[in-house]
């Protein structure tokens, strides 16, 4: 296949979905340096690339990646609040609708806060269980690095570990 | 029950404090967001829903013994005056007073921690305290919200922290902010400069009345805006550095522009006076411009030094409810002009003219040559 621009072999595809619609384009290597492809944030680049640029830099938020369609999500089942209705508001039914909503949130904290993670004052009869879930997580990891560096009997004293950690946890 | 008349009847113990070191920062506050688990957020709540968690909330406040003999409503039982007048003290949020029953207020009798039931989260506390407490206000505020929590199941994920309505407030649910004076760096136009300084290390500055409100009198709010991903001691210290540095500017350029042009201080300072002192119609921008140099005249020592809570507390006073409170019946425009310079007439009748004062005893060592304003 050859690339769009010119006509070496193309060796980067860039495929994106915006508006409901594919846009695909192949570029060579030094093409898609010189056009940025390879770092894939900003901007729709397919939409870039194909001269609609114009057309989409309204919408651009939601055309970067996959767009998120509010009609294609279910609505928290505890309260009824979609994501459509957060997209208007800002703000969110209930607190289960952050677990509901855990992937669109993610990315927006970013630009919201210094960290993704909470740090700070912790209700006194959650601090237990707070900490369980940090140790699990730091216990996962390791056990995760100690399988891949063949360290099997280290792996087992952590597994041990999490299975009785976990077991605390379901009694509570 | 305690009356609205019975809490306004004094100034609120933040208006009156004294603080000489940090002259600059007016008052430190501090505001926690909590909701309960298992309860719509208040805005998508619906009426009933509403009436439950302040069922639950209201006596679980009431209760607390810092809030002994509160004053606490349904904000349906106060008028529409009452609530702005609760605005202008801030103790109530602009948005919290448009609300009417399913919503409340519960205010210690002090003025020092007021409490919104069903805000934008199911509740909202405050501290407030004079000068530049904000660690205090927080710790004082904290120990509230712990002992709450014994009661309430508070609303907590561990990696999302605090979960509050809107995601800007999620983790600590903190925002701490206080309330600067800065006319001597308004004055020397360098005032732009500082703010945005404070804006790039991700602080928000707003004026008087919160986000979208003009900065009238030279005072400015200083807050944090990222809630997620630090402790409630980081966010606090960290404030409270760029508040005395901003605050140590400011001292900066009252002493340079006492040395600079020591007239046009005292001519600001002495108009100001003699607009307040003999002024029979004034509005409420002029009058917080003027209060505002007033203020800086009791800092420099123009005036003595009580000075400067008296035009805290007048500050408060002379706002639109507050006046309406005050003559106990509807203002038109010009009657609150009118009102409002009635209230500056009398209250600044005994402040004597800067021109009596000998500034040479006070101000000898600080402004050796250009403290006395009435020089040439």
């Amino acid at each position: 296949m050859k690339c769009d621009y010119c006509d070496s072999k193309a060796t980067v595809f860039l495929t994106q979905l915006a508006e409901g619609q594919m846009k695909k384009v192949c570029l060579c290597e030094s093409c898609a340096n010189e056009r940025g492809v390879t770092d894939p944030t900003g901007f729709s680049l397919a939409d870039m690339l194909l001269g609609n640029f114009q057309k989409d830099i309204g919408s651009g938020s939601q055309a970067k990646g996959k767009k998120v369609s509010a009609d294609d999500l279910d609505a928290c089942p505890q309260c009824g609040f979609t994501f459509e209705d957060f997209q208007k508001v800002r703000r969110f039914g209930c607190a289960n609708c952050y677990k509901v909503f855990a992937s669109e949130l993610t990315p927006m904290l970013k630009g919201m806060h210094k960290g993704m993670s909470h740090v700070g004052k912790v209700p006194e009869g959650l601090m237990e269980s707070h900490y369980r879930d940090h140790r699990l997580e730091e216990l996962r990891s390791r056990l995760e690095l100690a399988i891949a560096s063949e360290s099997y009997e280290e792996a087992a004293e952590i597994r041990d570990e999490i299975q009785c950690l976990d077991e605390m946890g379901v009694k509570k | 029950m305690m009356r609205f008349s019975t809490l306004l009847r004094h100034p609120a113990d933040w208006m009156v404090g004294t603080q000489k070191d940090q002259c600059a920062v007016i008052t430190s506050r501090i505001r926690l967001a909590r909701n309960l688990k298992g309860h719509s957020f208040p805005g998508w709540a619906k009426k009933t829903e509403r009436a439950e968690t302040m069922a639950i909330l209201r006596p679980a406040v009431e209760d607390l013994p810092a809030m002994k003999d509160a004053f606490s409503r349904e904000l349906g039982d106060l008028t529409s005056v009452q609530k702005q007048v609760l605005v202008e003290r801030h103790l109530i949020s602009r948005e919290h007073a448009a609300r009417v029953d399913g919503s409340g207020a519960v205010i210690e009798r002090s003025q020092s921690f007021s409490f919104m039931l069903n805000e934008e989260d199911h509740l909202r506390m405050q501290s407030i305290r004079p000068g530049l407490k904000l660690k205090e206000a927080y710790d004082a505020l904290s120990e509230l919200d712990s002992e709450l929590e014994e009661k309430l199941e508070y609303a907590f994920d561990p990696t999302l922290g605090y979960l509050t309505t809107c995601p800007t407030n999620l983790g600590t649910g903190l925002r701490a902010s206080a309330m600067l004076h800065l006319p001597a760096l308004v004055l020397s136009d360098q005032i732009g400069q500082v703010l945005q300084a404070v804006h790039k290390i991700g602080l928000a500055v707003r004026g008087l009345y919160g986000e979208g409100t003009e900065s009238l009198g030279n005072l400015y709010q200083i807050s944090n805006q990222s809630t997620l991903g630090e402790s409630e001691e980081t966010i606090i210290s960290r404030l409270e550095r760029v508040i005395s540095q901003v605050a140590s500017h400011e001292q900066n350029a009252r002493e340079k522009l006492m040395e600079d042009d020591p007239d046009m201080v005292a001519d600001k300072i002495g108009r100001a006076y003699g607009v307040l002192k003999h002024a029979y119609l004034i509005e409420s921008k002029e009058a917080l411009n003027h209060l505002s140099l007033l203020r800086l005249g009791g800092n420099l020592g123009f005036f003595p030094e009580e000075t400067v809570n008296l035009c805290d507390v007048l500050l408060m006073d002379i706002q639109q409810a507050h006046l309406q409170l005050h003559a106990g019946m509807k203002l038109s425009p010009e009657d609150r002009d009118s009102i409002r310079a009635e209230i500056m007439r009398s209250r600044l009748q005994s402040l004597e003219s800067p021109d009596n004062l000998s500034l040479k005893n006070d101000q000898s060592d600080r402004f050796p040559e250009d403290g006395n304003p009435n020089k040439s």
